[in-house]
């Protein structure tokens, strides 16, 4: 840093020119469309969802059009749609603790020196990550395992992630030897050594991995979609993906027979689209905050193992 | 001498003895995440045996006739093969292409001096990489279909040819479905491009301005060949990746109108194995993806190995 001693202060000033200037303008005016782009369609999803049903018909583009509870009565009442949100809570929830408590345990175990056969194991685990026996065969291979129609489906097969193991262990690794070795010295074993320190001491990337794999786990859907045909074991995901799928159909029909029947008459299909929409996406967006953290510290420490 | 040589042989024994003692209950404690392992992981492997046999559900295996290699001659001739590798690799080289998008977003953000602006920004963008292809969908109908939000302002602007059925447009749907995956990962791809960014010593940045850098100069001279080395990684994985264009992506959008030129390989894969019922070509048709994908994978890594000397997987 010699030569920013001999230099003049003009030098180093910043010149505004009119290349920067447009630059700026670009650059805000570029990002502000893409912010307008991204957040649009979620809102105009909300804004339908709360605008009074046959109003909405006439368009909504900025403002709901009157408004109106009445799409969330009748959806949370819809045929199904509390057994999905069950099962997708469940799945969530359950999915993730044993998707957390197995993989960080496993994390444990192969940090230590002790254990025979380390590496191969290891690398038996982790090179799961790069190949995929394909479709029919992991199609029948839960077929035999009798998870078909079964709730297990959803919570066991993604218990072992290679890359959740890759970031618990390289955190683990980091960790002082010497907690661990006084406990030790205490008589600990490796199970109680783990549940009273090595965890504990673990939660940012326990934190981490619960955010990831439970966001994995509301979203996910072609388990269900091709093995699960119990009507009580739906889940949210699914219920929308047949929704839409039939709305899709019948969108070349006139509303008003889409309206009659046994439908209610002051509500349009496309309201109760936009309100399953917003009930599968509403947790996703309450949580974001809380996920924007700690998913960027995950990737950042993937990044560091490469 | 002999003295010391016996107490290292005496430590050495006795540490020995407590490597196995611990090592045989450390072994049990993960014997089963290996057997996990092994039942979701490698148990499907053997399901491609049934690629050699003309398996049809319902029979069993053993009484089900050995075709050998039928089903990967079946391959070569299948005259659908074609135009779905098209498809495949068409919405794949398309993703490729859109690469840099994400980069130059980056830098675009990296150059915003407003903090909270930055901020709303990168917390918006990144937002669609959390939500499911499904409601990404839904999303989209609502905005493109017939009557969806665009087409009713443009009918409204009075726009003539409107309204214009996005998602069944037959002779757009690669570039369609290529900018609803950018939608989906700009912002995502593109934090790990700004971390790099921010890792770069602003020393460089001093060093620049002293010399009378200007703000294009730098990006050009300075955080562009930063990030190149995170853009090579990316870009080697995403064509190891080739073959794997997104299943529930096409799934989720496919449709009478364009199901012809958005039919890629897995999806092809699970019509044939789910929907026509053909257990034993699709397995191979599966095997063929795999076995070039891994190919692939390998290459790909040997060729970072050799430029860069270190390795990707």
């Amino acid at each position: 840093m010699t030569t920013s001693a001999n230099l003049k202060p003009d030098r180093i000033r910043r010149h505004v020119d009119w290349k920067d200037v447009l630059f700026n303008i670009f650059n805000y005016t570029f990002l502000s469309l893409l912010v307008i782009v991204t957040i649009y369609p979620f809102y105009y999803i909300f804004i339908y969802s709360i605008s009074d049903s046959i109003e909405a018909q006439k368009g909504v583009f900025l403002w709901p059009a009157g408004f109106s509870l009445e799409a969330y009565k009748t959806t949370v009442q819809l045929p199904g749609i509390a057994d999905a949100a069950l099962v997708t809570l469940g799945r969530t929830i359950l999915g993730t603790i044993i998707t957390v408590l197995s993989c960080s345990f496993f994390a444990y175990l192969i940090t230590k020196n002790e254990l025979p056969f380390r590496r191969l194991i290891y690398r038996f685990v982790l090179i799961t990550m790069y190949f995929n026996a394909g479709f029919i065969p992991w199609y029948l291979t839960m077929k035999t395992y009798g998870l078909q129609n079964n709730f297990l489906l959803y919570i066991l097969p993604t218990a072992i992630s290679g890359f959740n193991i890759i970031l618990i262990k390289t955190f683990i690794e980091q960790l002082p030897p010497s907690l661990e070795e006084s406990a030790k010295i205490d008589g600990a074993g490796y199970f109680r050594v783990f549940t009273s320190i090595i965890f504990p001491l673990s939660m940012p990337i326990v934190a981490t991995i619960a955010i990831f794999s439970a966001v994995g786990q509301w979203n996910t859907w072609f388990d269900n979609f091709f093995l699960v045909e119990n009507p009580k074991l739906q889940t949210l995901q699914l219920v929308l993906y047949n929704f839409l799928n039939q709305s899709s159909s019948l969108s070349n029909m006139s509303t008003e027979q889409l309206t009659r029947g046994d439908m209610v008459r002051t509500l349009t299909p496309q309201s109760i689209r936009m309100t399953i929409t917003m009930l599968v996406t509403l947790p996703i967006v309450l949580v974001y905050p809380l996920l924007q953290r700690y998913f960027v510290k995950g990737i950042m420490i993937g990044a560091v193992k490469g | 001498m002999t003295f010391t040589y016996a107490a290292k042989k005496q430590a050495a024994d006795k540490k020995a003895k407590l490597f196995r003692k611990d090592g045989i209950k450390l072994l049990l404690m993960a014997l089963p995440f290996v057997i996990f392992t092994i039942a979701f992981s490698y148990v499907p492997l053997f399901g491609w045996i049934y690629a050699f046999f003309d398996y049809r559900p319902g029979i069993p295996l053993d009484q089900t006739p050995f075709i050998g290699l039928e089903n990967f001659r079946n391959l070569l001739v299948d005259p659908r093969m074609g135009p779905v590798l098209i498809n495949t690799l068409a919405l794949s080289l398309l993703s490729i292409l859109m690469a840099p998008i994400p980069l130059l977003f980056a830098i675009m953000l990296s150059e915003v001096k407003t903090e909270w602006f930055k901020r709303l920004v990168q917390t918006v963008s990144t937002l669609p990489n959390y939500i499911s292809w499904i409601i990404v969908f839904s999303l989209a109908f609502s905005m493109f279909s017939t009557e969806g939000a665009v087409n009713s302002i443009m009918m409204k602007l009075g726009i003539p040819g409107t309204p214009v059925d996005v998602l069944g447009n037959y002779d757009r749907v690669w570039t369609v479905q290529t900018l609803l995956l950018l939608w989906k990962s700009v912002g995502w791809s593109a934090i790990i491009y700004l971390a790099a960014i921010v890792g770069i010593d602003a020393e460089q940045y001093d060093a620049a301005k002293v010399d009378g850098a200007g703000r294009f100069r730098m990006i050009w001279h300075i955080t562009i060949p930063s990030i190149m080395p995170t853009f090579i990684v990316l870009l080697l994985l995403s064509v190891s990746n080739l073959l794997s264009a997104g299943f529930e992506q096409y799934l989720v959008f496919s449709n009478v109108m364009i199901a012809d030129r958005i039919e890629v390989l897995d999806l092809y894969v699970y019509r044939l194995g789910l929907v026509t019922g053909d257990y034993s070509y699709s397995t191979a048709v599966g095997i063929f993806k795999t076995v070039i994908s891994v190919l692939l994978l390998f290459t790909v890594n040997a060729l970072s190995k050799k430029v860069r000397g270190q390795s990707i997987i």
